[in-house]
């Protein structure tokens, strides 16, 4: 099963000189992405400062309805707590534990797809039928397994979710980094007599960048959704921290009532996948080559 | 050796290999896990004696090792155990009976969903291909991007509230038994299939999307522009055959987990399928249960990837005819 | 004046003893226009008179695909109600929740309550067509009994020592010691009447009993659907009863509103309020004997100072917990484990937040500044952490420093509960006092986290339990009550209720068990449509 990703990846340097550049000919949607992301991360940075209220304080009665001219702007939720404030604090709880647990997953991922792509054999082999077999076992189960083992905390949650999600993460740079390293450059460069690290870190990854990219602005989002259903099924991030996948499944009865409570929140992940995805095909979109066509 | 015999053989023999780590690991993780059936099952009302009794019934009080010899042993000719459940009455139930009619449910419900959803997905995906960065892409692409980004069960509960509670067009139960009818079970599934359809749809659709536009930049494409052929023709002649490969990998990931992904979907409109026995099973320890389903998704997944690999190597003229 | 004579009418023409004109003549007569007497008896009086036929469509969670019908290993609702409807058991827990005559007509004890005699009613018969005899009685009591048993009943039934037949219609349980209880033990969930193969076995998995349905088909975790027995020996009104398990607590609402379900378990009560502002439909709130606790290990130190556990009960804010943790669906703790629907509930003075009070006591068992951790988990209460940090504000005003420990929830019963000498508890209903005390705080059984050793309440605990005068009985409950309440190392924040909703076509009578929900599994006999 290395089948490899609808991506291959293309040989481009020198790319970052030319950020600036690319910047001031970048189209709406990267701009509409870049500033909602901007937002996001303001508000995630200083959460404590902007939010009214504390994160897991009661502050009124449980259903208050909001209003710009009413105590909480967006009400308050079951027991009470500023909905507000939860979805600010939110995106801090939300985006710290999907950027970290990203992160992981694609460093442990690409570091040992990299190293399994330069050497063929039994680490290959080893690193290979491991990912295979996690693949194929139903991850949210095995999810749902390894928390009943270990234990619900966060740092657990992170851990679990990485080492899964690192599985695609190493296929998919296995895949593309195999293409790479038969390259000429690459050839050249070990001829020359360049060290491991230097072949890995100048040659293979930039190259391999692209495929990665895509991937990551899709991985990412599908953290929080794993975290929601976790939430949904009762072992998500615990309350009463705030996180969006677990509002929308803590006021998930709402819906049928017509009220918006459980929105807020879902409107949150959503408006924050589309704007990371618009960047991600604005960079891909620079680094096919596609952008000569027109 | 014909390079597609070669494949499949080279991918059956890890596939094996694979199919046995998945068995270890789900043995041993299970093994992990706090608490037992008996206790579970218990609750509150358990004695040491009643546990003891249990777990001599279900052969508990053996080493580890033994029960997964014995398991494989059993699991490779075909007998994967009895469930946990009903152990000592007359009502045994085999671990194939309780799964069997429960798979049903499950393929019935994946490939309902992926009959409109794969089409779809891929005509989508071409059409943003050909017209991308216009206005249509953009709709398409920021309305998949929403539907990928909504949680399946807030996705499920806006449509039980549309079309069960407001217009009451379908149920907002599929509750189906082994009687219900044909075109009934496809009735009460329709909201569940929806609502999958709206999650896969959009990873498919995005991930054929990129496959395409990938390869537009390569030589052979360049020199069919040159030519002068117009841009739907490069797509559908020259552009999709060779994304072929990468699409139905997609595809076969995307039916891999309508088989089993669908956990949350099945809980919320009550549709029997493998996903909540899967959790109820682990939620109680009914091992046999547990590793019954996850040899069955491995092997669905494995099988799906290795038609994948085979579709790949036969639309790729150059890994079908090597030099 | 006026309000108590209407409901009297309205009660006298529920029992039937008014036809519609004498209530219309003593309606009017109270001032009521015709319209409205005429809307009283339709939706009240009429509505209240059972009628036949129907099939009664329940909708209930924790349904799990490892069910099965074994009652002995009956767990969660959905396997609860089950054996209610397709079983009969000795006695059971009335609408008002007393012990009445089930399968057994009659019981009677021995002076000493140690030897029980169970008179049967005659004439009935389980849905295989054999008739049930105290035979069945004797091999269904044993299924629990036996030594290879695996049933969850099994410590229940601990003190059992034989059970006999005295004839067809006569059984005879001895037990080791003196047993009161024993009309409630028999009402126990586990104990259906399931027939004898004539070996002294029962087939426990089959389904069969005496009851008021008799089941049709069974699918572990879906449904379970019934048809109405016509030898069950009491008037029954549905003509059939689908028991649907729909564990998500929305999916389950929505189906009541949508109609594709007459009644359900409990509703989300975050959201009941707006559940009762949908059109047609009824909740139902019962006040249950299931606590929620924050047990204080009295044999380890500060907890084994009374007065610091009187500091501790004192710094509890119980009306806010109950408020904002339970959503107000349920009674406040008393520090005693008997709820007010429990047989010998004694009305003692409620305890109250008092940080003063608090404070007096932490002086004289000199310990100002108090810092003490409490284990506790959402495995106690949805939110129960949350049980904490109000526990935790409310006692600073005391002067006392509680630290709340998030306990992981999966191994919180096995891991923390009974090891940390202060962690919180949920324990779930009993129908007696007895055995609530002595699954508690009997020395040395096993549930007995809070090891409180008080040799007042020992020796009544065993008194009591062979004591057969009710008024005696219930003069010493209330002392062991009372010293729960003052001395025990118990921290009872509040009772949770049972809430179910139902379409406003089912009706039933004025009272519902408590034992469990839906009229402890009984509405399916019990309740009708009103159409």
């Amino acid at each position: 099963m290395t089948a490899g990703h609808p991506k291959s990846p293309r040989a481009r340097r020198g790319r970052f000189a030319a950020v600036r550049r690319e910047l001031s000919k970048a189209p709406l949607s990267a701009w509409f992405a870049m500033i909602v992301i901007a937002i996001y991360a303001f508000c995630a940075i200083f959460a404590p400062l902007i939010a009214p209220h504390g994160e897991a304080e009661i502050v009124g009665k449980g259903y208050m309805p909001g209003g710009w001219h009413a105590d909480f702007l967006l009400g308050t939720d079951q027991i009470g707590r500023d909905i507000f404030s939860r979805l600010i604090y939110g995106a801090r709880n939300t985006i710290g534990v999907a950027l970290v647990a990203t992160i992981i997953s694609f460093f442990i991922g690409i570091a040992v797809g990299v190293l399994a792509a330069l050497n063929r054999g039994w680490f290959d082999q080893v690193m290979s039928r491991i990912a295979d077999a996690l693949l194929a076992m139903p991850a949210l189960i095995f999810a749902l397994m390894l928390l009943a083992i270990f234990g619900k905390g966060m740092l657990n949650l992170i851990v679990i979710l990485a080492l899964l999600d690192a599985t695609r993460v190493f296929r998919l740079s296995r895949a593309a980094a195999m293409n790479v390293v038969v390259m000429d450059f690459v050839e050249a460069a070990r001829l020359r007599g360049e060290g491991t690290g230097w072949i890995v870190f100048k040659e293979i990854i930039p190259n391999i960048l692209a495929p990665l990219v895509t991937e990551f602005g899709l991985r990412f989002c599908f953290v929080f959704l794993t975290i929601s259903a976790l939430s949904f099924l009762g072992v998500g991030i615990q309350p009463p921290t705030a996180d969006w996948g677990s509002m929308v499944a803590e006021n998930k009865s709402l819906i049928t009532y017509g009220n918006l409570t459980p929105l807020y929140a879902a409107g949150a992940i959503v408006l924050l996948t589309v704007a990371v995805n618009f960047l991600v095909d604005w960079l891909l979109y620079r680094t096919s080559g596609l952008r000569d066509e027109q | 050796m014909h390079p597609v015999l070669r494949t499949a053989l080279q991918r059956m023999g890890l596939s094996l290999l694979t199919l046995f780590l998945v068995s270890v690991i789900i043995f041993s993780s299970l093994a992990m896990l706090p608490g037992g059936f008996a206790e579970t099952v218990l609750g509150q009302s358990a004695t040491p004696e009643t546990i003891a009794a249990f777990n001599h019934a279900l052969g508990l009080d053996r080493p580890a090792y033994i029960r997964y010899f014995e398991w494989v042993a059993h699991a490779l000719q075909g007998d994967f155990g009895y469930s946990y459940a009903g152990v000592g009455g007359s009502v045994k139930r085999s671990v194939a009976d309780v799964i069997a009619p429960r798979l049903y449910n499950t393929f019935f419900l994946a490939i309902m969903t992926a009959i409109v959803a794969v089409p779809l997905a891929l005509f989508l995906g071409v059409l943003t291909a050909l017209y991308r960065n216009g206005w249509f892409d953009r709709i398409v692409n920021a309305t998949t991007l929403t539907t990928i980004a909504m949680p399946e069960f807030f996705v499920a509960y806006v449509l039980m509230v549309l079309f069960a509670i407001k217009y009451r067009w379908f149920y907002s139960l599929s509750t189906i038994d082994p009687s219900t009818p044909f075109w009934e079970h496809v009735y009460r599934a329709v909201l569940p299939a929806v609502t999958l359809m709206l999650v896969t749809v959009a990873y498919m659709m995005r991930m054929t999307r990129a496959a395409i536009i990938n390869l537009l930049a390569s030589p052979h494409i360049e020199m069919a522009r040159l030519k002068g052929i117009s841009p739907a023709m490069i797509i559908l002649r020259h552009a999709l055959p060779n994304a072929w490969g990468p699409i139905v990998t997609v595809i076969a990931f995307s039916l891999a987990y309508l088989v089993v992904g669908v956990v949350v979907v099945e809980v919320v409109f009550v549709y029997p399928g493998i996903g909540q026995l899967m959790v109820d099973a682990v939620s109680s320890r009914d091992v046999p249960v547990v590793q019954g389903c996850t040899l069955i998704f491995a092997v669905t997944y494995i099988v799906l990837n290795l038609i994948a690999d085979v579709i790949g190597v036969v639309t790729n003229p150059r890994l079908l005819h090597p030099k | 004046m006026k309000d108590k004579h209407l409901s009297t009418l309205v009660s006298q023409g529920k029992k039937g003893s008014l036809s519609r004109r004498q209530f219309m003549q003593g309606a009017l007569a109270l001032g009521l226009t015709v319209p409205s007497a005429i809307a009283l008896w339709t939706t009240q009086v009429k509505a209240a008179t059972p009628k036949k036929g129907g099939t009664f469509r329940a909708g209930v969670g924790d349904a799990n695909t490892t069910d099965t019908l074994d009652p002995g290993q009956a767990l969660g609702l959905f396997a609860i109600q089950a054996p209610h409807i397709w079983g009969t058991y000795l006695t059971e827990v009335t609408p008002d929740n007393k012990i009445g005559p089930d399968s057994a007509e009659s019981w009677e004890a021995t002076p000493d309550a140690k030897t029980w005699r169970f008179k049967l009613q005659k004439g009935q018969e389980f849905h295989n067509g054999k008739s049930l005899t105290s035979d069945d009685v004797v091999a269904s009591i044993n299924h629990h009994l036996s030594a290879d048993s695996k049933s969850g009943a099994k410590g229940l039934l601990a003190d059992v020592e034989a059970v006999k037949t005295d004839g067809s219609d006569v059984v005879v349980i001895t037990m080791k010691v003196g047993t009161a209880d024993l009309p409630a033990i028999v009402a126990d969930y586990h104990l259906p009447i399931m027939p004898s193969d004539g070996s002294g076995k029962v087939d426990a998995t089959s389904g069969i009993g005496a009851g008021p349905y008799k089941l049709v088909s069974f699918q572990p975790g879906v449904q379970a659907s019934f048809t109405r027995n016509d030898k069950y020996h009491r008037e029954t009104y549905f003509d059939e009863i689908q028991l649907l398990g729909i564990n998500d607590v929305t999916a389950r609402m929505n189906s009541l509103v949508s109609g594709l379900v007459d009644a359900i378990d409990r509703p989300d009560p975050k959201v009941l309020d707006m559940l009762k502002s949908a059109p047609n439909i009824v909740i139902d709130e019962v006040p249950s004997g299931t606590q929620v606790t924050l047990d204080m290990d009295c044999s380890a130190a500060p907890f084994n100072d009374l007065d610091v556990r009187l500091a501790l009960k004192y710094a509890l804010d119980r009306r806010a917990v109950l408020e904002k943790i339970a959503l107000g669906y349920g009674t406040l703790g008393n520090d005693h484990p008997i709820a007010s629907n429990i047989l010998y509930y004694a009305q003692l003075e409620q305890r109250e937040y008092d940080p003063d009070k608090a404070r007096f006591h932490l002086k004289k068992a000199g310990a100002e500044n108090l810092a003490v951790s409490l284990s506790l988990s959402d495995a106690v209460y949805e939110s129960g952490v949350d049980i904490g940090n109000i526990y935790q504000q409310s006692a600073q005003k005391a002067g006392i420093k509680i630290d709340v420990v998030n306990e992981p929830t999966d191994s919180y019963w096995s891991n923390v509960w009974g090891k940390k000498p202060f962690a919180g508890g949920n324990y779930g209903q009993r129908m007696t006092p007895d055995m609530v005390f002595s699954t508690f705080f009997r020395k040395g059984a096993d549930w007995n986290v809070t090891r409180w050793d008080n040799d007042r309440f020992q020796k009544l605990l065993l008194e009591a339990k062979g004591e057969l005068d009710e008024q005696k009985r219930a003069a010493m409950y209330k002392e062991m009550q009372q010293l729960c309440r003052d001395d025990g190392g118990t921290i009872v924040a509040f009772f949770q209720s049972f809430l179910t909703a139902r379409s406003d076509r089912v009706q039933h009578q004025a009272n519902m068990s408590s034992e469990w929900q839906l009229d402890g599994g009984r509405a399916y006999h019990r309740w009708w449509f009103a159409d």
